[in-house]
Formats: C-alpha cells, sequence, structure tokens
C-alpha cells in the first residue's frame, strides 16, 4: 500500500503572492510526520489546501486513492480526515458536550457515538468534568483538548492538527503532546504542524522543514534535530 | 418522550388556548374594540417577523438588513394572488399565504445563493440593497400598483388566523433549532470553519436559514396585506427592516422567547405612548438606549424561557415563594 496521504507539487497562490512554492510529502498510515517551520512559512496554507479550505493553483492531493482537491470540505471528514484548526476554534457559545456531539456530526450509529463520548472522557479527564460548561469559558488548553476531542469524535483515520501549543504553557504542551501520541498509538495518523519544533521533532517519526513555502529538508526526527542547521534556526543552537 | 416533556408541552398548549380564549372573549364582549385587535394583529405579524429574523441573525449569525423586502415580496405575491387568481373564498386566503410565502422564498434563494458567500458587515449592506431595490421595483411597475399602492385587497385576516400561524411559525422555528440541522446552523455562527471540519455543508445550512427566514416573512407579509387591505411601497423601506431587526436585539439574537418578547412590547409600546403624542418615539428610543446599556445582549440573551426550566426550580425550592415569579417578567429565565 501506498502512503496514506500524498502530497505532489502543490502551488498555493493568494492573489499574486505565492504562498507555496510546490511542495511534495506523504504521511504513510501510523506515522506522526510535522510540518515545521517559522511564521509565514506556509504550514497553516499547506493544511487548508489539503482540507479544502484554500483554493489550490496546481498540484494534486490524495488521501486514501480519494482526490481531495476535488472533494468538498465537508466531505472530507466522511473520508477519514479530521482538521483540528489552529487557534482551537471550539464553538464557544455551545456547551462541551454540544461541540463532542458536533463533532459526530455525520454519523449516525448511535452507540458507537456513546462508545466514543467515553472513550474522549476517558483519554480528555479534564473535560468530563466540564461536560456542561460552555466551551468558551475553558482554559486555552483545555479547549485545545475539546478541540482534539471533537475531531477524534468523527473516527478519522488520519488527524491535522495545526498549531496545537499556540499559546499554552509549557506544562501543557507537554500534556497536549503525550495526548497527541497516546491518539496515535490507538491507530490514528498525524499530521502535525507546528512552531515549536523542539516538541515536534521529539514526537514525529519523521519531520518535513518548511521555508517560505518550499520544503528545504526533510528526513527521520533523529536525524533532523542533530542537524546542524536545524539547531540553529529552530531549535535554539 | 419522556413524562415531564409531555406534561409542559400540555402546560404550553393550554396556555397558548387560554390567551387565545380570552383574546376572543374580551372582542366578542366589546372590551376589545376594533383598534386593540388591530394592535394584537400586528402583534402577531411582528413575532412572526422576528422570530423569522432571528433564525437567520441570531441563530445562524449573518446579519440580514432586508427583512422587508422579503415581507414586501410576500405582502404583494399573496395579494395579487387573492385580486386575480379568482379561487373560491374557503381556501383563497390559505393559498394566497402559501404563495407569498413561497414567492419570497425563492427571492430568498436568489439572493442568497450570491449573498451569502459574504459576511458580516458586506452581506448587511447587500441585503440593505436588495430591500430597497424591491420598494423601488413595486413602485415603477404597473401591475403592482406603483407608487399609489394596491387597494382593494379582500379583509381576510383575522386574530384567529394571525394567532394561529404565529404560533406556528415559532413552533416550527423552535422544533428546528433543536434538530441536527438546527445545531448545525448554530455551528456556523460559532465558527464556519470549525463547523465545516465536522462536516457540516455550510453553503447548504446558510442558505436553508436564509429560505425559511425569507418564507416566515413573505408569510407575515401576507397576513398584512389582508390585515390593512392597502399595500403601500413605502411601508416596506429601511426603517421597518431595522425595526424588526431592533426587535430581535433587544429580545435577545438567539432566543426565540425573547423575539416573541420584544416584538410584543415594541408594537404595543408606541401605541400605549400615544397620549404623549410628540414625545411618544422619544419615549420608545430612551427605553431601546437603557435595555441596551443595561442588558447588551438583548432581555434574554441567548436564553429561552423554559417551563421545564421553571417546573424544575418549582419542585425544587418548595415553599420559596420568591423564586416563583411568573414568566412574563421578561428577565425570568436570563
Amino acid at each position: 500500500m501506498g502512503a496514506m496521504l500524498s502530497v505532489q507539487d502543490l502551488v498555493v497562490n493568494y492573489g499574486s503572492i505565492r504562498a507555496i512554492k510546490g511542495i511534495s510529502f506523504e504521511v504513510n498510515q501510523g506515522e506522526i510526520v510535522t510540518l515545521i517551520g517559522a511564521n509565514g512559512a506556509g504550514k497553516t496554507t499547506t493544511l487548508h489546501a489539503i482540507s479544502g479550505l484554500v483554493k489550490t493553483k496546481s498540484g494534486s492531493v490524495s488521501f486514501c486513492d480519494h482526490d481531495l482537491l476535488s472533494t468538498e470540505p465537508h466531505k472530507i471528514l466522511g473520508l477519514g480526515m479530521a482538521h483540528v484548526p489552529e487557534g482551537r476554534r471550539v464553538f464557544s457559545r455551545m456547551t462541551v458536550m454540544e461541540n463532542l456531539q458536533m463533532g459526530a456530526y455525520i454519523r449516525n450509529d448511535a452507540s458507537g457515538i456513546s462508545e466514543d463520548y467515553d472513550m474522549v472522557f476517558e483519554r480528555l479527564p479534564r473535560l468530563k468534568e466540564r461536560r456542561k460548561q460552555a466551551a468558551g469559558t475553558l482554559s486555552g488548553g483545555e479547549q485545545q483538548m475539546l478541540a482534539i476531542g471533537r475531531a477524534l469524535m468523527g473516527r478519522p483515520k488520519m488527524l491535522l492538527l495545526d498549531e496545537p501549543s499556540m499559546g499554552l504553557s509549557p506544562l501543557l504542551v507537554g500534556e497536549i503532546f503525550k495526548i497527541i501520541s497516546d491518539v496515535n498509538e490507538s491507530g490514528v495518523t498525524v499530521l502535525l504542524v507546528e512552531q515549536n519544533a523542539k516538541k515536534a521533532l521529539e514526537i514525529a517519526d519523521r519531520a518535513y522543514v518548511l521555508e517560505t513555502g518550499k520544503i528545504v529538508m526533510s528526513g527521520d526526527t533523529l536525524e533532523l534535530a542533530d542537524n546542524e542547521e536545524v539547531r540553529k534556526a529552530y531549535l535554539g543552537g | 418522550m419522556n413524562r415531564k416533556k409531555v406534561t409542559v408541552y400540555g402546560v404550553i398548549l393550554v396556555l397558548i388556548l387560554a390567551i387565545y380564549a380570552v383574546v376572543t372573549g374580551l372582542t366578542d364582549a366589546g372590551v376589545l374594540n376594533s383598534y386593540y385587535s388591530g394592535i394584537l394583529i400586528m402583534v402577531c405579524i411582528n413575532i412572526i417577523l422576528a422570530t423569522s429574523l432571528n433564525l437567520s441573525t441570531g441563530f445562524l449569525g449573518q446579519l440580514i438588513l432586508g427583512h422587508a423586502g422579503f415581507m414586501s415580496v410576500g405582502a404583494y405575491a399573496a395579494a395579487l394572488f387573492t385580486l386575480r387568481a379568482g379561487l373560491p373564498d374557503s381556501i383563497d386566503f390559505l393559498v394566497a399565504l402559501l404563495v407569498g410565502g413561497l414567492t419570497a422564498a425563492l427571492f430568498g434563494l436568489l439572493i442568497g445563493i450570491p449573498a451569502l458567500r459574504l459576511k458580516g458587515d458586506y452581506l448587511a449592506i447587500i441585503t440593505l440593497g436588495f430591500g430597497e431595490i424591491i420598494r423601488v421595483i413595486i413602485i415603477n411597475l404597473d401591475f403592482t400598483g406603483g407608487a399609489r399602492g394596491l387597494r382593494g385587497i379582500p379583509k381576510e385576516t383575522n386574530f384567529s388566523w394571525v394567532y394561529l400561524l404565529a404560533v406556528l411559525t415559532v413552533a416550527i422555528i423552535f422544533a428546528f433549532i433543536h434538530t441536527r440541522h438546527g445545531r448545525a446552523v448554530i455551528s456556523i455562527r460559532e465558527d464556519e470553519i470549525a463547523a465545516e471540519a465536522s462536516g457540516v455543508n455550510t453553503t447548504y445550512y446558510k442558505l436553508l436559514a436564509f429560505i425559511m427566514s425569507a418564507f416566515f416573512a413573505g408569510i407575515a407579509g401576507g397576513l398584512y396585506a389582508h390585515h390593512i387591505g392597502i399595500l403601500n411601497p413605502s411601508k416596506f423601506d429601511f426603517n421597518y427592516s431595522v425595526e424588526i431587526l431592533v426587535m430581535v436585539v433587544l429580545g435577545g439574537m438567539g432566543s426565540i422567547t425573547g423575539s416573541v418578547i420584544a416584538a410584543t412590547v415594541l408594537t404595543i409600546l408606541p401605541e400605549a405612548l400615544r397620549d404623549f403624542s410628540s414625545y411618544r418615539m422619544l419615549a420608545y428610543s430612551v427605553v431601546l438606549i437603557c435595555v441596551m446599556l443595561f442588558r447588551p445582549s438583548g432581555l434574554l440573551g441567548q436564553y429561552e424561557i423554559s417551563l421545564t426550566r421553571l417546573f424544575g426550580k418549582l419542585s425544587g425550592s418548595k415553599g420559596n415563594k420568591t423564586t416563583k415569579n411568573p414568566a412574563s417578567g421578561g428577565e425570568k429565565g436570563a
């Protein structure tokens, strides 16, 4: 079997500005792959292009042998790919429980859904305590957990995570990354976009380094973490 | 459905029938003259307008400034239908209302497809433009009676019909909001990208809510046309759209009971203030400003007055009479 997600020569323009200048990468089943890079490198744009939230200029994206670029965004979750967007984006005036229900929006297997509530609450016990609370009143870390929990409710094969560590304290970042590893061990493939390269390289199997719309380096995380340039640019020396 | 819910729905039904019985009883006894019953009919029409606008503005979260435009489309379509079609009297009125609603819904579809690509201020401006265009077109067409208006529409609207349709509108919108579809609509208001990522077809649901909203506005227009008997295009101007929007904002965006209360109060208030003649609109504005200052998210915010919750409180705190404030207070449930 080929790669689960395969991106080939992807180009994205914002008006006349070329944001993604032809990148190719792959994610195999069971892996955690991370895209790291500085602000404005095009990490979020890449994810948005994969999940159909921005129009692409050229290139191809295939997921489990489906052409994603010709799939409407709301149908992508049905194919097994869940996107946890940047900045958490929970439904803030809905309760935690209602947010999770929205995560299971495309499903109608009532018993499976209720099993998955238990699964999410077991994995993210803090959400269980706050089940009836409006999502907007949760702390940043809890909102990030909720966003991940909501994505898991769609029973995805693959999770796209956009900067899950954004705006969180180091302690919480650790907790969130632990959750991501656990989720991956339970069989969900992960594509992780991060500015926090150090943490991302710790949990990922492979990494791609993105710089102003191009992939400048790729490889095993262990190799990359030893690489002189990566250390200088992203790991603080 | 559990027994508690059945009780609550039963009580609501009894309340609805009781209000109806009281009003018709008072009218028959001659206590309510035609002036008062005219106001009550306008209350019901405005309730339909406010709750339907609340669907697209409060629940879907899209600011619409042309609701009176949809109402005028419905009003003219329904009125022209009764004047021209010549159906037997018994079904004439109902079919006309349906025609009004459907025509308005069709306009909702036509305008919604291009307009709903935009958001916030831009969408508001487009809908505002639509409302004005409709009015100008009506003034310049012959078969609508032009600026002179449309006369001789049979006055078939009575309290029973508007009351029934207002109750139906509120019930349908309330039921819709509490389905999976309703939750999809609310999720778009909360965060469109996250809704899309959760598998919600956002284009479809935006259009659906917008069309439903236009449909009920059209029904309200049909009722209005057959209540007044004369249609004058200047009635459906920007000010009327804003008036409906004020009801929604004052009642609380996303609260159906709030819209019902605000529509009732804001229809009755200008009439009740008639004694103060020239200070009337001043007082009206002061009320609006005060409500917005002290309750910026509207009287009820997002909350609904819920009998279920009220019952829960009553049985939970027996003997504590002070909490037993009847729901009519407006602030209850917040």
